[in-house]
């Protein structure tokens, strides 16, 4: 199956490069990559980014930020919030029906883990426990303190008051140290375009929520399995839940302190680790990069006194053993 | 071409340009032109197609060879100036003096074209000035590397140019820049200090992504010491292979004496290489990571650090007491080799760990012949250099 994936990609993709290019210079290319990752041009984020610069300049002040609350015991795997990510974020699609039916077919888009790249914001995997599948979305957890706000060299992200996390395309040089950074390996980068590549993300729907509106993926989804809301609210949800059948979760709201906390929290019945989460400290990532930075400024300011304090005493120590002015002048002059 | 024209005198050595030619074609120098054609295919091709099709960089792998490779290898390696600079311009360590002039030059070279090889892999490159003047993330370590970079690039360029005023015949400038030098020396610790071992932090903000023998709150020291061992034991090779190359620049050399100075360099690279080994034991210890050491990843890292640490470390130790230069060589190769495999681990390999090997990074035909074009030109243009200034003698 794996196999068949990768002979289709393979002709897709050598097709497509021998009309775009008209030659067949490709190297070992991991050929099973989703087509997805041949978006280009992607104006979600940039539409976004703009939005939040034009609110920000109105400085309209909120209370507490807001959340989503993802009940995995609830998701039923019809992929219908994916649909309408692309949909709402103009990424390619296909029609609805192709996503629903995916849970039932044999081969299914399920059989491998996906992650998210520049054409698809949120994707749902499949892990099975038990024999018994449960399905997981993933998209931008929007950080409470964001890992690539901080990897960031030139500012180019921005966590908003209302809970997104923001990327601005048109500071972006490309480096690609955000994806790095992000513990969930959500940012995704547009590899195939050539001059003016940017990185996508989920947005959280900010021109969405600005209007008072769900985001597409929450509004769409008829399990139920997200709730939105203020973040205080929604943590409560999420304990009222826990509480009420503790049989039924697992007592753990993933995201409530996991890297200092997300704007999107999970719940389930069995263990995170189990269903593709990474196990997180507490701490949040900028708080390390941070207290490096630190160590490394005092640590020069430091070095500098003694190294300056070398400096002068080599001078004078020349200038007294006669003629050379510098430690530096040559030897050509003897 | 005019008899003592700039041209013939500064740049073809005195010959016309067809004696120039003829005088380089030698197989060498075919090798190398080889090499610089398919690795400008490449670079034309990433530019005009973009990363997707030129690399195998995915968004799992956003970080391949041209970061590994052109960028952390890069700075290490480009590390003498930093190492023997220092010794003998701030410390006054007069004997290596004939060490620092080329071991700057090759730092110069070193960051220049990392710097090039970069361009590269930026996806939008034509913004790279932004991080100097336009945006500023304060909080980030690529910032710190970024400006550092920078700085010492100019840095490099002062303490080089007594050589390129010299050549030039412009003695009054050549006097003021060696009046700047040691200043420049003097910032040129502080700086390139705080870039690698900054570059060993880049991956401090992946603590669940590098695998846990490698990352460790010690990973930025780490990077910074073994930059030092790199450093030096660049400067052994360099000058072996220039000791060959340009015997004939090199006016009265005593063998002896080069010898009995690579020998004092190796007694610094082992007193280093065992700093280093000490604090990697302790990492261990601190970490309670033994158990990983049994696993595929253990052996990796026991290959790494028993194969191109420990055991050039007792290489060293019994050549300083056999007084053997030629097996301090092999030793520094041997080192500098180990710290190329460290960048790759700590970047590629023992990155994303819980990932087959069947699904990890590996580079595309131009990667390489790009990061070997990058090598190609660092010697091509330091072999220039060399023939032209005063960087030997």
């Amino acid at each position: 199956m794996e196999k068949d994936r990768k002979d289709m990609d393979r002709r897709d993709f050598l097709k497509k490069a021998l009309t775009v290019t008209g030659l067949t210079l490709i190297g070992g290319k991991a050929f099973a990559e989703p087509s997805s990752i041949y978006s280009t041009g992607n104006i979600a984020n940039r539409k976004n980014w703009e939005k939040y610069e034009k609110m920000k300049a109105s400085g309209i002040k909120l209370e507490d930020s807001y959340a989503v609350l993802v009940d995995l015991t609830r998701c039923i795997g019809c992929r219908r919030c994916e649909w309408a990510c692309n949909e709402w974020n103009k990424n390619p699609n296909k029609p609805l029906k192709d996503f629903e039916e995916s849970k039932d077919q044999k081969p299914s888009i399920f059989d491998r883990v996906r992650r998210t790249h520049a054409g698809e914001f949120t994707v749902v995997n499949r892990f099975y426990q038990n024999n018994t599948p449960f399905y997981v979305k993933k998209q931008c957890m929007h950080c409470l303190e964001p890992a690539c706000l901080s990897a960031c060299f030139v500012n180019a992200f921005s966590k908003t008051e209302q809970g997104a996390v923001l990327y601005n395309p048109s500071l972006c040089i490309g480096c690609r140290y955000c994806m790095i950074a992000c513990p969930f390996d959500i940012p995704a980068y547009e590899y195939y375009d050539p001059i003016t590549p940017q990185i996508t993300k989920c947005t959280m729907c900010f021109d969405r929520v600005t209007e008072g509106k769900l985001p597409a993926c929450v509004e769409i989804c008829t399990a139920d399995a997200m709730n939105f809301g203020k973040r205080s609210e929604i943590l409560q949800l999420a304990y009222e839940r826990i509480n009420n059948n503790p049989q039924r979760y697992i007592h753990h709201v993933y995201g409530e302190h996991e890297v200092g906390g997300t704007s999107w929290l999970y719940l389930s019945s069995i263990p995170f680790e189990n269903l593709g989460f990474p196990k997180l400290d507490k701490i949040a990532i900028p708080k390390i990069s941070k207290s490096f930075l630190f160590t490394v400024k005092v640590l020069e300011i430091i070095a500098a006194a003694p190294l300056v304090w070398g400096a002068y005493y080599m001078i004078s120590k020349n200038k007294k053993s006669g003629g050379d002015s510098s430690a530096k002048t040559h030897d050509d002059k003897k | 071409m005019r008899e003592g024209s700039f041209l013939r005198e500064k740049i073809f050595l005195g010959m016309s340009f067809k004696e120039y030619l003829k005088n380089h074609a030698t197989i060498w120098n075919f090798i190398a032109l080889i090499i610089l054609a398919l690795s400008f295919f490449s670079m034309a091709y990433r530019l005009l197609y973009g990363l997707g099709p030129a690399t195998n960089l995915s968004d799992t792998y956003p970080w391949g060879l041209w970061i590994s490779f052109d960028i952390l290898v890069g700075i290490a390696l480009a590390a003498p100036g930093l190492t023997v600079g220092t010794a003998v311009y701030l410390f006054g360590m007069k004997d290596y003096k004939h060490f620092a002039k080329p071991a700057i030059l090759s730092s110069l070279l070193g960051y220049i074209f990392a710097v090039f090889a970069l361009m590269f892999d930026l996806g939008r490159y034509y913004r790279v000035f932004y991080v100097i003047g336009w945006s500023w993330g304060l909080d980030s370590i690529l910032f710190l590397i970024a400006w550092h970079f920078f700085l010492y690039i100019i840095i490099c360029l002062i303490e080089w140019s007594p050589s390129l005023f010299e050549w030039l015949g412009k003695d009054r400038l050549k006097e003021f820049f060696s009046k700047l030098g040691i200043w420049a020396t003097v910032f040129g610790v502080i700086i390139a200090g705080g870039h690698q071992s900054a570059l060993g932090g880049l991956f401090l903000v992946a603590p669940t992504k590098v695998h846990p023998l490698w990352y460790s709150a010690l990973l930025p020291l780490f990077f910074l010491i073994s930059a030092i061992f790199a450093g030096i034991s660049m400067v052994i090779i360099e000058s072996t292979i220039s000791h060959k190359v340009f015997k004939e620049k090199i006016m009265n050399f005593k063998e002896n004496e080069f010898n009995l100075k690579t020998i004092g360099l190796a007694k610094a690279l082992v007193a280093v290489l065992f700093v280093y080994l000490l604090l990697k034991i302790l990492d261990l210890a601190h970490y309670d990571n033994w158990h990983y050491l049994v696993t595929l990843y253990g052996y990796i890292y026991l290959f790494e650090i028993i194969g191109f640490v420990f055991i050039p470390a007792l290489i060293l130790i019994n050549s300083i007491k056999m007084g053997n230069a030629r097996h301090v060589r092999i030793a520094a190769f041997l080192v500098a080799f180990g710290v190329i495999l460290n960048r790759f681990n700590v970047s590629l390999i023992a990155y994303n760990w819980y990932i087959p090997f069947s699904e990890k990074y590996y580079p595309t035909w131009m990667e390489v012949s790009l990061s070997l074009g990058v090598v190609t030109l660092i010697v091509l243009f330091y072999r220039f250099i060399v023939r032209r200034m005063a960087i030997l003698n």
